[in-house]
């Protein structure tokens, strides 16, 4: 990352972490600030970044080299394909530093840089992130601001940005003004395009995203998973009981996208607007197991149904997908809820399970297990450098269908041991 | 209460039951106002073959759009083609012309995008100065039209060269000369533009408006106010193309046992003969010598157990997998005919849009194997092993195909296609390897009534073969009727046509029958 303090490089850091876990290519962040405040453990005031101060100067180089070697330590011991250096970088010399460190290592290198001279913005920034850093956590608000305005300043006098022309060479991309404008290098590779794609996707525009499955199906009365059944009279209640809150909630330019499948869009049906259906939203396809129950593939399939709690992110259904498929196909999706502003999301448990875990930055070993209930919207909003969840239950009873991984996965277990944690149905 | 809802039988797709009637074919949803997307740049600097690319790209993937190239419009108002001088900023009566022919293709654009069901225009024309994009900018905003800028901005004297030699030498301009020639009098009409082109200025006055600038052929891009999603999407296409020569084969796996059978779908094996033709693939591959041949199967065994032979490293695409038959998955065409009588009729009544049940359509196939399209544009040399349905929508998208085209091309087992980009388009090459194979290739059954169109979503995924440019005739005979010679100097005031069109208002003019020409614009 490259620039000025407040600029927003933790903010994109962290979310292009998040979305390149997601997308399956392991990423971290290492940020230099915490290198720092672990070798220096109280923080006075913003004179310890003054260009003269050579013993903080020490330090920081230390934490920048620091951090670093545990880049290298990330690639060759963790399997980390994508490592995210978040500091200012500000000078040509520290980047030349990472550019050698990089060829002798043959890593390649992709610099972002946030340009950004908007005053309001850059007060908001420090607003939303700065005041509750640990460099803060005994100041008042005023003395805050003030000092980190100061910090600003001692970047600003040695602060050369990338140089068009100079490091012509180099593979980058700079953000002007929070996304209005980009400038692209020379992309060498398929994760820089899509990197590039992400970076010119997302905005910072205060917005929420609601999920919520569709209501209570037919087949989810009886335990089976997927078809493609109509909604149950309580799923029914429960598409009222959405268009009253969503009512209630008086969201400007709301938009509405279901699947492909009956039961969403019936949901939808009850909000008497507009909506969007993709097919990308289906549910899981469970291959050979569509509409049995966990009792009949647990009779009819045991050792699939063994290998499935082994790893059921990975575990794809004969002739159907798996959880990995799932974040593939969402991926187009994701995309465009990151471009849009209010949006309502009616989709299935494991669609919304994919979904969640991008928003929540799961792991893939979490991501299968996500709580998802029928009959419960999810409101996520974005809030400093995460997201906000609030869950909202509308009071219409409905089965749970949520199945815990159980004790015993080994495919010689008992058929007792297997269906240890089938919810109930009729 | 919640309207019922039923299935639509060929789309499987759930809609309110009074909403099922069909609407007419081409009905775009409203939701997006149309986009002009204006090209700039001097001469030979690829802004035709971006338009052709471009339009061909969003025409696969559903989105109705049309190349305007205004020095078409030209060679119709200007029979023969002398030379360079046509292009001097000083020859007022060219001058003259080339301005009618541009206000000629926004005519064209606005009916195109109002009543043809066109989703985006490409204007194809230099638009090198402020004057001609500030017209252009107005015209869009009377229309309710976005405006999307796309800049060439190259230098590099080899590429400038290597462009004529490809695209400009052997236009219908230059059919009467050699090649040096040619060359020496294009040279020349590029140095006519020089002087007063305005490249896009992001820092003052373009800073409002949405554009992108390619630099050095896709080296650096400036990309200013992406307006919506498909922006977006085509600043992400100009992103990820390139102009490096190379090839790309396209072939089925070899014959499967389900294909001896007849089956459709499924996850066999190789037959004998299917086994003969990976052999067969190893030793062409070879015979090409390719530099760094990447190559692609689909996750099903067939395919992969193909690549297997050539003992080299490849890619498994989920994405590349067969299209889902759904129910009728491992059926014969027979058993389908049996078992599900209605489907098999409904699937020969319009094969592109026919979802399977619990299946897929090639519609839904396009929307699946984009990601494929968009890394096939990243990289250079390219082997794909796949499946005949997924074979016709990439060759679709690389031959601009149509979606009532796409699912009746032929891809016969154990042949190959060689793909080579050549100037605006794509060379192909079938090559056999002569190891016999059933053929798998269903025609369109002769007495299928080809009903009207199905319901066409929001969303739809429709490829369109991109369209043929045509000129309105009465336009140009109206131009012979009011000749040049006779108009005054000074002042352009100019009768361009007397169709019921409404002109475009100019700056500072008022609407009249005729269109008015402020005489400092600049031609394009």
């Amino acid at each position: 990352m490259v620039g000025l303090p407040a600029r927003g490089k933790t903010y994109i850091s962290k979310k292009l972490t998040r979305y390149l876990n997601w997308i399956g290519v392991p990423t971290k962040v290492f940020n230099v600030g915490q290198y720092r405040r672990e070798a220096v453990k109280t923080y006075k005031n913003f004179e310890f970044f003054k260009p003269d101060n050579e013993e903080a100067m020490r330090i920081r180089k230390a934490c920048a080299s620091a951090a670093l070697k545990d880049v290298a330590a990330y690639f060759t011991k963790e399997h980390g394909q994508v490592a995210v250096f978040d500091a200012t970088n500000t000078t040509r010399e520290r980047r030349a530093v990472i550019n050698s460190f990089a060829k002798e290592k043959g890593y390649k290198v992709f610099f972002v840089e946030s340009i950004c001279d908007d005053p309001d913005i850059i007060t908001e920034n420090i607003k939303q992130v700065k005041f509750g850093s640990p460099d803060y956590i005994d100041r008042d608000i005023e003395e805050a601001m003030s000092d980190f305005i100061q910090r600003i300043e001692c970047y600003k006098a040695s602060y050369m940005s990338i140089d068009d022309e100079k490091d012509r060479k180099l593979s980058y991309i700079k953000i002007f003004d929070v996304g209005s404008r980009f400038l692209v290098n020379r992309v060498q590779d398929h994760i820089q395009s899509r990197i590039v794609y992400y970076l010119m996707n997302i905005h910072v525009t205060p917005r929420t995203i609601y999920l919520s499955r569709h209501g209570e199906s037919e087949l989810n009365l009886l335990g089976r998973i997927g078809g493609d059944s109509g909604l149950s009279p309580r799923g029914l209640k429960y598409a009222d009981a959405l268009a009253k809150f969503i009512r209630g909630q008086n969201i400007k330019d709301l938009k509405v996208w279901t699947s492909h499948m009956k039961r969403t869009i019936q949901t939808a049906e009850a909000l008497g607007v507009q909506y969007e259906q993709w097919k990308a939203l289906n549910e899981i396809d469970a291959g050979v197991c569509e509409e049995l129950t966990y009792e009949e593939i647990q009779e009819n399939f045991p050792d699939e149904f063994a290998m499935r709690d082994q790893e059921k992110y990975r575990y794809r259904y004969p002739k159907g997908e798996s959880y990995e498929d799932l974040v593939h196909r969402l991926e187009p999706v994701i995309m465009e809820l990151e471009r849009q502003e209010n949006v309502l999301v009616i989709c299935h448990q494991a669609i919304m399970r994919c979904l969640l875990s991008y928003f929540l930055d799961k792991s893939a070993d979490e991501l299968p297990y996500v709580r998802c209930p029928l009959h419960t919207v999810l409101k996520l909003t974005p809030v400093a450098y995460g997201c906000k969840v609030e869950s909202f239950f509308l009071n219409i009873e409905a089965v749970n269908t949520h199945r815990d991984r159980p004790a015993n996965v080994s495919v010689s277990r008992k058929t007792e041991e297997a269906l240890q944690t089938v919810p109930d149905h009729n | 209460m919640p309207r019922e809802l039923t299935q639509n039988r060929i789309q499987k797709i759930w809609v309110p039951t009074k909403d099922d009637k069909r609407r007419g074919t081409g009905a775009p949803h409203f939701a997006n106002p149309p986009t002009v997307i204006v090209m700039v740049g001097l001469p030979a600097r690829g802004k035709t073959y971006i338009s052709k690319k471009l339009t061909r790209y969003l025409n696969w993937i559903g989105i109705p759009t049309k190349v305007f190239n205004v020095g078409e419009y030209r060679r119709e108002a200007v029979k023969n083609y002398s030379s360079y001088d046509f292009f001097k900023p000083d020859n007022e009566s060219a001058v003259k012309i080339r301005q009618q022919c541009a206000l000629a293709a926004l005519r064209d654009v606005k009916s195109y995008l109002k009543d043809e069901g066109g989703q985006v225009a490409v204007f194809d024309a230099t638009n090198t100065t402020r004057d001609r994009r500030d017209l252009i900018l107005k015209f869009g905003s009377e229309n309710d039209f976005k405006i999307f800028f796309i800049e060439s901005v190259c230098e590099d004297p080899s590429v400038i060269a290597s462009n004529i030699m490809e695209v400009k030498v052997s236009c219908p301009d230059y059919k009467d000369c050699n090649k040096t020639e040619a060359m020496m009098d294009f040279q020349k009409r590029i140095e006519c533009y020089r002087t007063s082109y305005q490249p896009l200025d992001p820092d003052q006055y373009d800073r409002d408006h949405s554009f992108i600038k390619v630099i050095d052929v896709g080296r650096r891009f400036l990309v200013n106010r992406i307006q919506d999603h498909i922006q977006s999407k085509i600043v992400y296409y100009l992103m990820n193309i390139h102009v490096q020569p190379r090839t790309i084969y396209l072939c089925r796996h070899g014959e499967s046992k389900d294909n001896l059978e007849g089956r459709l779908g499924g996850d066999s094996g190789l037959s004998q003969r299917g086994r003969q033709f990976s052999a067969a693939l190893a030793r062409f591959v070879d015979e090409q010598q390719l530099k760094n041949l990447k190559v692609w199967t689909s996750q099903l065994c067939r395919s992969i157990q193909t690549a297997e032979h050539l003992g080299v490293p490849y890619e498994q695409w989920k994405a590349l997998n067969e299209i889902d038959a759904g129910l009728c998955e491992d059926m014969t065409y027979d058993e389908v005919k049996e078992k599900f009588p209605e489907e098999f009729a409904l699937r020969d009544e319009d094969k592109y849009y026919y979802r399977y049940p619990a299946g897929e359509s090639y519609q839904d196939l396009v929307q699946r194997v984009e990601p494929v399209i968009m890394e096939l544009e990243r990289q250079e040399n390219v082997l794909v092993v796949c499946h005949q349905a997924v074979m016709r929508c990439l060759l679709a998208y690389f031959l601009d195909k149509s979606a009532d085209e796409m699912p009746y091309l032929k891809c016969p087992l154990h042949t190959v296609l060689k793909l080579t980009p050549v100037a605006y388009g794509c060379k192909v090459e079938s090559i056999s390897l002569n190891v016999e194979a059933v053929n798998t290739h269903r025609d369109r059954p002769e007495e299928v009534k080809r009903g009207p169109g199905t319901l066409i979503r929001r969303n739809s995924v429709t490829p369109l073969t991109s369209p043929e440019s045509h000129i309105k005739k009465p336009r140009i005979e109206d131009l012979d009727e009011a000749p040049i010679q006779e108009l005054p100097g000074s002042v352009a005031s100019l009768a361009l046509c007397t169709s019921t069109h409404i002109p475009l208002a100019l700056a500072g003019q008022n609407l009249r029958s005729s269109s008015v020409c402020h005489d400092i614009l600049l031609p394009c």
